[in-house]
């Protein structure tokens, strides 16, 4: 019987022959990546009593989550973690300045190949399939388990296949793609699940878009989301839970938007009516690449942000903070009345750096609204493609590229 | 360590709505709390403030489906443990949050119709392995799924960690 790409990794890395969704393997983890919940994984480590780890070079841990510290707590943990990594020879460490977000630093490090197991302490870790990996989130105590073991059991999933084909309307990008599908499949879609993009509208993709994906997939609970890569590839009798196809241009009509408080209340930007905005958030693991900084720049080019809104840009890491600095996208966006963070996960999961008051609205290329999540439990978070989030920080309410006024000359 | 009891006797203390994701159960900015029984302080603390100020020691919280979605984070599955929930009964859980649960020795019991069947305040009998739930007060039973043998192993053991220490003090620290 022929394998999916999960089955196939699943079965190499547990040295079976082949291997059925529900069976329970035990695979070797092949990268172990932690944030700042490193230093709870620390904790359980130690409490496992275990001298050493089982293999330092395979442990990657970078810091991204509140950098730099925001705190005298967090600097405590931050220290904790540094003298552990120190201790355990664990080189591959990301420090505040050197890195970045996880996930993004793990990719443009080069730390992942295509068939590895990957597992992470972030939910996010699914976005490592977009270089064809088995990548996965679990949780600290779990990692501690891995520290410890170098290996974890697995329930194998089942399959969902997403063929896409046909063109891309204009401005839009693989954030509408992966917020329509979400909203069709629904929060829990793809729980324990797999999903494998295929199709020619993806295949045409740049690598940070598939990793928008793969990145997303998370939010409709898949447990990892593959898309095409020359090296490993679904057999041709692979058996798939079910085959979605969707064609780009006919599907997806207009941007979409993930309205409060959960990212499967999708609708299509003209449904959700006049919205005024106060801050516009370009960032994250899911949208804060040098790709979204040129189209947010070619928006707000000669236009000003909206006296009402706020912009706040965040470089997924030092490279593409350079990068975009080197390609003037961080000048224009600046011209245009942007604050730019740190690289790092900024505002996204609400500790610092742009958090929300009482009845605030936010746009935000991120990949989370939940109640609460960028600050007060009574602001709101709609999620966007970064176009939408540049034009509507011009506007100061949500809106499509196309609706604003023309740049005078 | 005792060994943790397979049939569990409480009351609801809330009945909760489906996606239920970690965010509302431990909000982001808590996150740098890595001692597990003071991440407890903040259960629910945005969205449902009163489950935690009224919660007795074992009482469990019902839910629809997809319970824990969301983020990774264990504070999640440690504030409820802390705060003293015996279980949680979903008609589904998010798969991170599953496994997180079970780890630190939290039963989370899978149970289609417990959100439909159960009050706030309903006297229930849970049994993890029976795969039966019967509501005390309501005089009637329903299934839930039987935890799979690794899973009770684990809270048996108190958790994961507390399972390998054991298994490592008994290899006399050799890995296998
Ligand atoms: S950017 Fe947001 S979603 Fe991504 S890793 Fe950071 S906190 Fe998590």
């Amino acid at each position: 019987m022929g394998m999916t790409i999960a089955e196939k990794i699943l079965a190499r890395a547990s040295s079976r022959a082949s291997v059925r969704p529900d069976e329970i393997v035990v695979a070797n983890v092949d990268l172990a990546m932690s944030h700042e919940n490193a230093d709870l994984v620390r904790k359980s480590f130690l409490e496992i009593g275990v001298p050493r780890v089982w293999d330092p070079s395979k442990i990657v841990i970078i810091f991204d989550h509140r950098i730099p510290a925001e705190s005298e707590k967090t600097a405590t943990t931050h220290k904790a973690v540094r003298e552990f990594v120190a201790a355990q020879g664990i080189t591959n460490f990301y420090d505040v300045g050197r890195g970045g977000i996880c996930h993004q630093v793990l990719a443009e490090r080069g730390h992942v190949k295509p068939g590895m197991v990957v597992v992470g302490t972030d939910s996010h870790t699914t976005t490592h399939g977009a270089f064809g990996a088995f990548a996965t989130g679990i949780g600290a105590t779990e990692m501690a388990g891995v520290w410890a073991e170098g290996a974890l059991w697995f329930k194998v999933p089942s399959t969902i296949r997403i063929e896409v084909t046909g063109e891309f309307r204009p401005w839009i990008s693989a954030k509408d793609l992966i917020l329509h599908i979400i909203g069709r499949l629904g929060a829990a879609g793809a729980d324990y699940r797999a999903v494998e993009f295929d199709g020619s509208a993806i295949r045409s993709m740049t690598a940070a878009s598939r990793m928008v994906l793969a990145n997303l997939s998370m939010e409709m609970g898949a447990k990892a989301a593959f898309t095409p890569v020359p090296e490993i590839g679904p057999d041709p009798a692979a058996v798939y839970e079910r085959v979605l196809h969707i064609d780009a241009g006919r599907d997806i009509a207009e941007p979409q938007i993930a309205c409060p408080h959960s990212v499967d209340n999708v609708k299509p930007l003209s449904a959700v009516g006049e919205l005024p905005v106060h801050q516009a958030v370009l960032g994250s693991c899911t949208n804060g690449r040098v790709e979204d900084f040129e189209i947010a720049a070619r928006i707000v080019a000669g236009r000003e942000v909206h006296p009402r809104t706020r912009l706040i840009v965040i470089p997924a890491s030092q490279q593409v903070y350079r990068e975009a600095m080197r390609l003037g996208y961080l000048e224009t966006l600046m011209a245009a009345g942007a604050i730019i963070n740190p690289p790092g996960c900024g505002p996204c999961v609400g500790v610092h750096q742009g958090i929300l008051a009482a009845g605030e609205v936010c746009v935000s290329s991120t990949n989370r609204n939940f109640i609460g999540r960028m600050g007060s439990k009574d602001s709101s978070v709609y999620l966007a493609s970064p176009a939408v989030v540049a034009a509507s920080a011009i506007a100061g309410r949500l809106a499509h590229p196309e609706a604003l006024e023309p740049v005078h000359a | 360590m005792p060994e943790a009891k397979l049939v569990l006797r409480g009351c609801v203390r809330a009945v909760l709505p489906e996606n239920i994701d970690t965010d509302i159960i431990y909000p982001g900015r808590y996150l740098n709390i890595t001692d597990r029984e003071k991440t407890a302080e903040h259960l629910f603390e945005l969205a449902y403030p009163g489950i935690r100020a009224e919660l007795q020691p074992g009482e469990f919280i019902v839910a629809a489906a997809n319970f824990g979605c969301g983020s990774s984070r264990e504070q999640a599955a440690s504030a409820l443990k802390y705060a003293g929930v015996g279980a949680v009964l979903a008609a589904s859980f998010a798969r991170i949050f599953y496994r997180n649960a079970i780890n630190l020795g939290l039963p989370a019991v899978v149970s289609p119709v417990a959100f439909k069947l159960c009050a706030p305040g309903d006297e229930l009998e849970v049994d993890l392995t029976g795969g039966r739930v019967r509501n005390v007060t309501q005089g009637r039973e329903f299934a839930s799924a039987p935890l799979d043998p690794r899973a009770i192993e684990l809270l048996q053991a108190g958790g994961l960690i507390p399972y390998l220490k054991r298994k490592y003090a008994t290899a006399q620290g050799a890995r296998p």
